[in-house]
């Protein structure tokens, strides 16, 4: 996981009027392929769900069926002028975070496959 | 009503553009039957997709209005809960005259909110809508319960009765079409609303409640606009709801689930779909007008930008016809009239947003990164003059492989990714080898084909030699990670029903237990 500047200072302004923080890649129509930013305590983080990593010390999560399509690529977190996306916390600001993605070379997939990510939440 | 409002200066519109009804440069929120400011007083901005400057302000709404809203629900469900089937339906109708009435009107404000091409907005969102008000006029006057005979002596009677209140939750793709699935079904069952619009599209639905103010009683729908974090979510969490239905993605759909299950309350989810649109070897068999169409079949990927929980946005093409087949789909996604939305030849017009835009450009990128082939298209489109700031993006074909990202994610915009099948077998995997099953495309000119397939295929709604027809009679819902319920037709509405049952003795003698 990789998180730009931009989405960072938004990420850090967010975390100081809420608190601790979570990501939940989302899948789907309208919103879907947005990482949703919701209060760490909000989101019922699923066991099956995978944690994909941390930015800013905020962790990513990602639903099991759908890390299986995406472990692929990896995602940058970035920021974007929009308007809203389901429940997550920026949109009041008039910006919205936007996932970028790249494909893994081969010997990144080799190292990533031989460590396996977290799945379900925090102990 | 309407005394914050005032008309807009004509400056802020696209140019040459004249209202029949005028969009205010500010909107309250719709509660109780009239307009009334957010209690903290703030607004956000609204900006046009057309040329992305700004339209109007609208309500930045919080809890305390929620409350309003759900107070003004409450008490005028007292009596529309228990209002004739025949007194509701007439009042459906009579929404339904009034749209037709003012079917232009609202059209073109659905196009300057949303960036559909006014094509679409006249010919599909308006009299899709109209028609929905129609059909559930109809359907709850020919809903019956039933009469269980238990034994010479014993009866269960069935009523139907409605939930009480309900949250709706409404996406920004048809802002006024898709506000209406909810609502007609809910007001037929007799259920009073507040709904939250995308905070993309507020315009249309506010539009829609003045047109309709006369008619329906105050405070049977509230409108509560502002963000999701902000009005969604305390609406969503309400214990004063008796259900919450919801259009839109995969992880609000499952926040809202955890908050329905705090209250223990019913949700419909639509949560979109990745869906195959299938292109078996006879459709060539000749060029003929039922060739024509499943061109058309193809390009269909295109309508409303792609902003559709249902665009065909995966085409499986048999190996034996792929290249002659895709020169023809290529030729036509080419033939799509890129413009203005206000233009009445236009057949593409702009993304309801500047984070869709963006997140159709990811897609583009992630694409090429994973080896897809763009076939035409793949960029943004930049149109001249005032068009320039606007949220445009050309049709666009992909080839690839069902593995990549962009045959695994609904992009939500006008492309379509294309992959070649070798028979039914190999057809049938790779159409539902995919997290979601909302919608299907299937054409072949064997009846039996069609068939098998179409039962095969795990999507909710299977379209058979045809695409994109959204008939009230017909259920739309989805399979898999599609989300849950149904909306469209008669069944809909026990979505919306309680059952009650009545279990009658007329037996005076006693079971002889005790």
């Amino acid at each position: 996981m990789e998180i730009t500047p931009e989405a960072a200072t938004v990420l850090r302004r967010l975390a100081a009027e809420h608190g601790p923080l979570l990501f939940h890649q989302s899948g789907g129509c309208c919103d879907g392929s947005s990482p949703m930013c919701y209060p760490a305590r909000e989101f019922r983080v699923g066991q099956r769900d995978v944690m994909l990593g941390e930015v800013e010390g905020v962790p990513v999560y990602i639903g099991a069926l759908q890390y299986e399509l995406w472990r692929h690529t990896q995602l940058l977190i970035d920021v974007v002028p929009g308007r809203g996306a389901g429940f997550s916390l920026e949109a009041p600001l008039g910006v919205r975070f936007l996932t970028r993605s790249r494909v893994f070379d081969p010997a990144e997939q080799a190292w990533l496959d031989g460590c396996p990510p977290r799945i379900g939440p925090a102990a | 009503m309407g005394t914050t409002s005032q008309q807009l200066p004509t400056a802020t519109l696209p140019a040459g553009v004249k209202l029949p009804i005028p969009i205010r440069s500010r909107y309250d929120n719709w509660i109780g039957g009239e307009y009334a400011a957010p209690a903290r007083g703030q607004y956000f901005m609204n900006p046009t997709p057309i040329t992305g400057q700004p339209l109007c302000e609208v309500a930045r709404s919080t809890h305390e209005d929620v409350d309003k809203a759900l107070d003004a629900a409450h008490a005028a469900a007292l009596s529309w809960n228990t209002t004739s089937a025949g007194y509701r339906a007439n009042i459906l109708n009579r929404i339904a005259d009034r749209l037709e009435q003012n079917l232009e009107a609202i059209a073109l404000i659905e196009t300057i909110d949303n960036g559909k091409p006014i094509r679409e907005t006249m010919a599909a969102d308006l009299p899709l809508a109209i028609d929905h008000f129609r059909y559930f006029a109809g359907a709850i006057r020919a809903q019956e319960g039933g009469i269980s005979e238990l034994d010479s002596d014993t009866v269960a009677y069935h009523f139907h009765e409605p939930l009480g209140v309900v949250a709706q939750i409404i996406p920004w793709n048809f802002p006024l079409l898709m506000a209406t699935w909810k609502l007609a079904p809910a007001l037929a069952a007799g259920n009073c609303v507040v709904l939250k619009p995308a905070e993309q599209t507020p315009v249309s639905i506010m539009a829609f409640m003045e047109l309709i103010a006369d008619i329906l009683p105050s405070g049977v729908v509230n409108v509560v606009q502002g963000f999701g974090v902000e009005a969604g979510k305390p609406l969503a969490q309400s214990p004063r709801v008796a259900k919450v239905a919801f259009t839109g993605e995969t992880t609000t759909g499952r926040l809202i689930m955890q908050y329905a299950s705090e209250n223990l309350i019913p949700v419909t989810l639509e949560l979109g779909g990745k869906s195959p649109n299938i292109f078996f070897a006879d459709v060539m068999e000749a060029d003929d007008d039922f060739f024509d169409k499943a061109l058309e079949g193809f390009a269909m990927f295109a309508l409303n930008q792609g902003e559709v929980c249902t665009c065909p946005s995966r085409a499986l093409v048999q190996e034996s016809i792929y290249d002659r087949f895709m020169e023809r789909a290529v030729a036509r996604t080419r033939a799509i009239v890129e413009g203005n939305p206000l233009d009445p030849n236009t057949m593409l017009g702009a993304q309801a947003s500047n984070d869709q835009l963006e997140k159709i450009l990811s897609y583009f990128d992630i694409g090429k990164k994973e080896g897809a082939k763009v076939l035409t298209g793949g960029k943004r489109r930049v149109h001249e003059g005032e068009l320039s700031e606007g949220y445009y993006v050309q049709p666009t074909i992909l080839e690839g492989h069902n593995k990549m990202r962009v045959f695994q994610e609904e992009i939500f915009g006008p492309v379509v990714s294309v992959t070649k099948f070798k028979d039914y077998d190999d057809a049938l995997a790779i159409a539902n080898d995919t997290l979601y099953g909302l919608g299907a495309g299937l054409w072949s000119r064997d009846a039996n084909t069609c068939y098998r397939m179409g039962r095969a295929i795990k999507a909710g709604r299977v379209w058979t030699n045809c695409y994109h027809l959204y008939p009230a009679h017909a259920a739309f819902g989805g399979y898999k990670q599609s989300g849950m319920g149904r909306e469209n037709h008669r069944m809909m509405l026990d979505h919306y029903q309680q059952t009650k049952n009545m279990l009658v003795s007329y037996s005076p003698k006693k079971l002889g237990f005790f």
